[in-house]
Parts: structure tokens; sequence; C-alpha cells
């Protein structure tokens, strides 16, 4: 099937989108990538350590740039200017990767965007020619308008970062999908395959998830499951699910020729 | 002797030295880092060209894990 996801003009065949934190170690990172099959994963941008672990492992040497789709996030980051500011010392650490998702988080507590701070940022990225993703609310109004200013990817929580809580208020995800044109992926509260396959069958373009993978007690297997869930949710969608007949049956099997009751 | 703060830590220097002279004491030589110098990129191409000064205030990242 040829059902491919169109980012910023860049297609892929994987509609799962992972990140790469929370793992035991980077061997474990990588097999779990490898299992979700995912092509576009997420990044943190930290500071380094100073003067010591010259030789510690490098994530870039574990999930090497030429194999994988980078999209340096700006988790942590809790206005407009820091989150620009980290976007930009990501384009010169990935030599002018200009693919990037933007957070900009409310409190630590909820992790909520502030979307007034995400919007602001979002104008100042697109303007200095990066393609921005973005992390907001499941808010129409707020996706409407991070689609005006030339975001390429609308990226609305199904519920709280990290919540595994699942997809809390798929009818707001629907909102977003009708208003806007680009991709519609979701991004944070996906707690298991079940919640990747419902995201998906609502006709969300994909979905992006760490902590589901990273915090199963496999993350191997999990980061399989989720393979599995966004594709079947895909294809479901794609397929057309038949519509609900509340209170009404409607047997599978001919209602003609059944033999005769003996009982009457 | 100057001061250069970097990732928020105050640190000594003998004089004035470029950004890859810090970066080579730093211990971070051939690490792949990016470098903010005042709220502004330095470009890895300029890092043995560019002067620092007394009271630069400095980031120096690396990409980690993230969601």
């Amino acid at each position: 099937m040829n059902d491919k996801l169109i980012i910023a003009g860049k297609s892929y065949s994987s509609r799962l989108l992972v990140g790469t934190g929370k793992y035991k170690d980077f061997t474990e990172t990588r097999a779990a990538l490898d299992a979700s099959g995912a092509e576009i994963v997420t990044v943190a941008i930290r500071r380094t350590n100073l003067g010591q672990n010259a030789n510690e492992p490098n994530l870039l040497d574990a999930v090497p740039p030429s194999k994988f789709t980078y999209l340096p996030n700006t988790a942590g980051c809790y206005t407009a200017d820091d989150a620009v500011r980290t976007l930009r010392l990501a384009r010169e650490l990935l030599d002018g990767h200009g693919l990037v998702k933007l957070e900009v988080l409310g409190d630590p507590q909820s992790l909520y965007p502030n979307v007034i701070e995400t919007i602001a940022a979002a104008k100042t990225l697109v303007a200095e020619g990066f393609q921005v993703m973005v992390y907001t609310s499941d808010d129409p109004i707020v996706a409407k308008q991070l689609e005006d200013i030339g975001c390429v990817a609308i990226m609305p929580l199904a519920s709280l970062i990290g919540s595994g809580m699942g997809i809390l208020n798929p009818w707001n995800l629907q909102l977003v999908m009708e208003r806007v044109k680009v991709p519609v992926i979701v991004d944070a509260g996906v707690g298991t395959a079940s919640d990747a396959a419902i995201a998906m069958e609502l006709g969300c373009h994909g979905v992006l998830m760490n902590t589901a993978i990273a915090g199963a007690k496999d993350p191997v297997l999990m980061a399989s499951a989720m393979k599995k869930g966004v594709e079947a949710g895909r294809e479901a969608f794609l397929a057309g699910r038949m519509p609900k007949k509340l209170y009404s049956a409607s047997p599978s099997s001919p209602t003609a020729g059944i033999i005769s009751s003996t009982r009457s | 002797m100057i001061s250069i703060n970097i990732n928020g830590e105050p640190r000594q220097f003998s004089g004035t030295l470029t950004v890859a002279a810090l970066i080579d004491e730093m211990g971070l030589t051939g690490k792949r880092v990016a470098l903010e110098r005042n709220g502004e990129i330095v470009p890895r191409s300029t890092f043995s060209t560019q002067q620092l000064s007394d009271g630069d205030k400095l980031e120096i990242v690396v990409a980690v894990g993230g969601g």
C-alpha cells in the first residue's frame, strides 16, 4: 500500500514517531527504535558535561542521524525566547537541519503547552526558515493559527505528557483535523497500543510517543506493539469502519435455510 | 585573568583565548557540540578565529535522549 506520511515535502513510510528519552541505555534505545520502525526520532538539547566523561557514549553514535530523521525538541522551555535559542543551537549542532519540534510549556506539573508563547516562537522560527512541528493543546482555533503561521505539522496532546491516559477527547482531535490541512500528529498521552490505534482510526496522520514505549516493562516489545497499533489503526481508518447500530443487531449468517424446529 | 561563564558556572582563564582553545581546555575537542555566546550562535567554522572576552556567557550543548 502506497500510503506515505508527508511532512514539509518529505515522505515517510512510518506514521509512528518516537522519542529517545528514558531508556536504560543507548543499546535499549536503538533496539526499541528499530522495533518501532520509526524514521523520525525526537532528541533533546542540553548543556554538555564539562571536563568529565570525555569518552561517555554519545546519542549520535547509537542513533546515527544518517539513518534516522532527527527532530530536536524544546522540552523544558517555558518561554518563546528559550525555545527559539534552543532550536538555533540544534540547527547548528545538526549541520543546518531545520525540521524541529517546538514545545513551550506552561507549568511543570501539567506540562501543558503555553499556546501564547508557542505562537510567538512559531512566528520567529518559521521566519528563520525552520520547518516547525508544533506541540499544542487540542484547541482547533489555536491549531489553525499555528498552521496559518506556517507550521508543517500540528501535534495536539491526547492527554498529559507522560501520563499514559490515552485519547481523552477524540472530538477535539477531530475538530482540529477538520480545520487544518497539514498533518495532525497526536503528541503525548498514548499509553498502550490500542491508544495509538484509536488515534489513527480517528484519522490522525501519525502518533508521537516516548514514555509509552520507554516506560513499558519490555520497551522493545512495546515498540513492536506500537508499530502494529499504528498500522492497524491507519488501515482501519482507510478501510472505513461499519456504522454503529445501537440496539439493533444484524446476524452475520444467512437467515434463510435454517433447519426446522422440533419443538412446535 | 579573565572570567567566562560556561553553562552557568564561572571559570577563570589566564588570558584571552579563542573558542577552539576553550573547547580544547574543556576536553570537548572532537565532540559534536553547539555553542552560544551571549545569546548568539557561534558557527563551528569560526571556533578557531573568535576571541572570547572577560564576562562572556557561553552555552555549550549536545543532543541527548528526549521525547
